[in-house]
Order: structure tokens, then sequence, then C-alpha cells
């Protein structure tokens, strides 16, 4: 009998586009370059300049996206915008519930006191990291205001937390997985959706 | 990570390297004006201290206190135990309180293996008779990294009462985990029987060492032991085995002088070497302490309550 898929059997699928592993994606890396373009206009735009406008990567694909807003917001204002890196492992509301998270670096570039924050991270989902990187935050002291900037909305918050500045805003269900792919840290810039656990299983049984 | 940290033996070096690079990135919180994160709120942290001291136990308390964690601390004397109760009892004791982990030092070898099988705590090993020290090892492990790049084929010599020593021991187990050649040096009185058996090497020559040594471990004579004959003179003693500025010279300029604490000057190692700035690393051992024993308290008490000794469930990577 014919079939239009591969069986596990056969040494040559016949429609290899049809199982292709390789899901299109949801942004490519000239998507994520204008998506982080669009951003630092927007920051500079709303701060009226970079005057004291500091950017807090979270670890840990939060920490590239933020030194590459901050390169963008030099060029575009022509004065140099301080980034740094923000670790919120130790304030993460399931310590005890799950094994401990692995920790990072913090490191804020200067005193945070009166500046204006913005917290870069690379999905927004349930806002509980976000929660977490506001905690560690008051910690360094009083930003006069913080603001949020995120490659990915991805919805399903389960506290009131918003972002200021989204590069793409992308209804999931909460099955799937929202992958955020970077030149730093996975080789290449691309953000891609996959079906979640199941297939994350299988893909793990093959790898 | 084990459930229990009674040995430095039972430390894999991923787990090592774990706890050093956790060290690592909460050394941080020292330079913060506010240094204590919320990390192990409602957690209680029990120092049982059969015996004195001073750096071990400010030093746990102060990184369980940093992490927010609430902290006991018993001291034999004044307690129950000088009316006679046990070790076992005084650990039901605690454990019908509710701590989550328990640090215990005590002069008995093997004690915090015992209280191990009796509570459901976490059971950290901070010194038990001549056996082992693991926290020590592991801040002297994270002191060498400051300075080294890696361990593998790093040259440690460890010098003085290894016989008597449980700083020796833990040292010894981990740096040979992580791939150190480790050379301990000591009149043969104050060597074990059986060393030949530790798989490192073993010198009655200080002064053949120290030139081919990275990282010199400056064991504390332990003057009470002069009288037991296992040397001739506390002053010949310091002429063979004693770290002077001569033997400082013979060694290669990048290595380091380490020393656990408390020093006896003038014995072991000369004033002017125990305060060399450019090589004494004895005072960041102290500080390092801290760090070490936060990483490893937020990694044996950041996850789920597990009532079962062995392993502890890992993160799966994402």
């Amino acid at each position: 009998m014919p079939t239009s898929r591969a069986t596990p059997g056969s040494a040559r699928p016949r429609w290899p586009e049809v199982i292709d592993p390789e899901p299109k994606p949801l942004l490519d890396a000239a998507d994520v370059g204008r998506a982080l373009t669009r951003i630092g206009h927007e920051i500079a735009e709303r701060n009226k300049g970079t005057a004291d406008v500091v950017l807090v990567g979270i670890h840990r694909r939060g920490v590239p996206l933020a030194a590459r807003l901050a390169a963008k917001l030099t060029e575009i204002e022509g004065r140099p915008v301080p980034a740094g890196s923000l670790d919120v492992a130790m304030y993460r509301d399931d310590i005890g519930l799950r094994p401990p998270a692995a920790t990072h670096d913090t490191s804020l570039p200067s005193d945070l006191n009166g500046k204006v924050v913005v917290l870069v991270d690379d999905v927004l989902f349930t806002g509980r990291t976000i929660r977490a990187a506001l905690d560690a935050l008051v910690d360094f002291g009083r930003p006069r205001a913080i603001q949020l900037a995120v490659l990915v909305d991805r919805g399903h918050r389960e506290l009131p937390i918003r972002a200021d500045y989204v590069g793409k805003n992308v209804p999931t269900s909460m099955a799937q997985d929202v992958q955020v792919q970077l030149t730093e840290t996975d080789g290449a810039d691309r953000v891609v959706i996959t079906a979640g656990a199941s297939m994350d299983a299988s893909m793990e049984a093959s790898a | 990570m084990n459930k229990h940290l009674l040995s430095a033996g039972d430390l894999t070096a991923g787990d090592i390297r774990l706890v050093l690079d956790t060290a690592g990135h909460l050394a941080k919180l020292t330079d913060r004006a506010i240094k204590k994160v919320p990390t192990l709120r409602g957690r209680t942290v029990c120092n049982l201290f059969f015996e004195d001291s001073t750096r071990t136990r400010i030093s746990f308390e102060l990184a369980a206190k940093r992490l927010s964690a609430d902290v006991i601390n018993f001291t034999a004397k004044g307690s129950s135990v000088s009316k006679g109760e046990s070790l076992k009892d005084t650990a039901i004791t605690l454990e019908a309180m509710g701590v989550d982990a328990i640090v215990i030092r005590h002069p008995a070898s093997g004690a915090p293996v015992r209280l191990a099988n009796w509570v459901k705590a976490h059971v950290v090993n901070a010194g038990d008779g001549t056996h082992e020290h693991p926290t020590q090892a592991l801040l002297d492990l994270y002191t060498m990294r400051q300075h080294f790049p890696s361990f593998d084929g790093l040259r440690v010599a460890i010098v003085g009462d290894v016989l008597h020593s449980r700083v020796a021991r833990s040292n010894v187990l981990a740096l040979k985990t992580m791939g150190a050649e480790v050379t301990l040096v000591a009149p043969p009185t104050l060597l074990p029987t059986s060393v030949d058996q530790w798989g490192v090497g073993v010198s009655y020559d200080l002064d053949a060492v120290l030139p081919k040594t990275d990282v010199v471990m400056m064991l504390r004579i332990q003057l009470e032991r002069q009288s037991a004959g296992f040397f001739p003179s506390v002053r010949e003693y310091a002429r063979l085995y004693g770290l002077d500025a001569r033997r400082l010279d013979a060694m290669p300029d990048s290595s380091i002088v380490m020393h656990p604490g408390p020093m006896n000057r003038g014995v072991e190692i000369a004033a002017e070497v125990a305060d060399s700035i450019e090589r004494s690393v004895i005072a960041s051992q102290v500080s390092n302490g801290i760090h070490v024993r936060m990483g490893l308290l937020y990694l044996l008490l950041g996850g789920p309550a597990v009532t079962e000794p062995g392993r502890l469930p890992e993160e799966v990577p994402a």
C-alpha cells in the first residue's frame, strides 16, 4: 500500500519535506536584528535619549541581547550605554521545589540609584523570572524606573507583569516550547517553536 | 551532589567543580551593599560543635545567614552534653525541632557518618577527629584555582603533621580527584603507616620538594604532641620542616603558601612567610571559606527535601 509518510523501516523517506525535523524558524537572523533595532529606537524614544539608561540582561540569553541592544543604542544616540548581567537563581520562587538552579555572575555596570534600568530577557512567559529579577535589582539600589524588553512574548502570564518593548508577540499553547537561539550561546540567531515536552523527549532519545 | 557531605572522597570531579563555580558566583555578594540573598528563607541550619573552633563555626554561620537561613549554634559546653546526653539523643532532639541541615564537628572520627544514619537532615562534616574536614579541602581548592588555571598536574606539597591532620586527608582525596600531583612531606613519625596506599608522593626532605612545588600547604604542629615523642624538639622540627624566607625563595616565583590555621608562627611557618603579601594566601583562604560554604549550603538545601541518603536530584539542562 502506498504511503505518503516515511515508515520507520524505510531506507529513504519519499517526502523529505513532510518529515523535515527542522521547523521553519519563527524569526530568522535578519528578523532578530530588525526587532532589536526597533526596540533600540523605542527605548531611545520613550526615555528621550539614553542619558540615565542602563541595560541589564538576565542570564543566560538576556545577557548577549542586552549587550547587542547597548551597541544599537550607542549607534543610535552616539554615546555609550552601559550593559550588565543579572543572575536571578538566588531570588527564584521555586527554590526547594526543583533542583538548585545553576548560578551565574551578576555584574552591573554602575550604581543603579536614579537610573532607568531596562531589563532584557529572551522570552517572557509566566513572568516569574522577571519577578525574581525585580527583587534582585532592588538589592543593588533604587532605580528611577525599571522597564522590560523581551525578544518574544509568548503569553501565559501568571503574575501581573508586562513588557515595555516586545520583539514579537507569539500566541502559544502551554505544551509548546519557544527556543531563542543566539550566535553567542547557540551558534546562530533564530527563534523556533517546538511541540514541547513530548517532542523534546523523542529528540533527546534519538540524540 | 550527595545528600550529605561526610568525606571529600564522596565528591566527584563534577561535584567539586559545581561547588567551586557556585562559590565563585556567590563571592560577588561580598562586594554588594546588601550582602544577603533570600534563597534559603525558612531553612534551619544547626552548627553542632563538640570541639572548639573559631573560623569554621563562624564561617558556616555567616554562610548560612548570607543565604537567609536560620542558624542555631550548639556547643557542647553549656549544653545537655555536659549532663551526659549522648550524640544520638542530641541528634534526635535536634531532629524533633526540625532542622534542615546539621554541621557537625566532633573529636571522634566517624561521628558525622553515625549522625547521618540517625537524622533526616543533611549532615555536613566540619571536622571529625583525625579523619576528615571536607569543606576545608573545598576552600583550599577554590583558593588554588584563583591562582592556577587547572588542577591537572598541579604540584601540591602538604607539609607537617599528616598523621593527625584531617585537613591533609580531605585535601589528598579532593586533589587526587581533580588530577593534582600531591606530595606529603613530614618526618616518618608524623606519617600514617598506611600512607603508601594513599596514592601520593611521600618525602622526608622538604628542601628537595620545594623547588618542584606550585602550592605548599603547611599543617599546624600540635605542640601538645611533642611530649608524645613524635619529634625531638620544636626547634629541630622548625629547622627541618618549617617554612622560612630562605625556603620560600627556593620555590617557583608563581608558587603560593597556604595554611589552614591556626598557625604556630616560628614553628611550621615563619612570620615573614605567613605575612608575605605576594605569596601567602592564608587570609584569602578564610574569606573563601565563607563563599565555598555558601555554595555548598545552596546546593544541598536549595532543592526539594530529600529523606533518603544518596545522590540529590540534578537539574536537567534546558
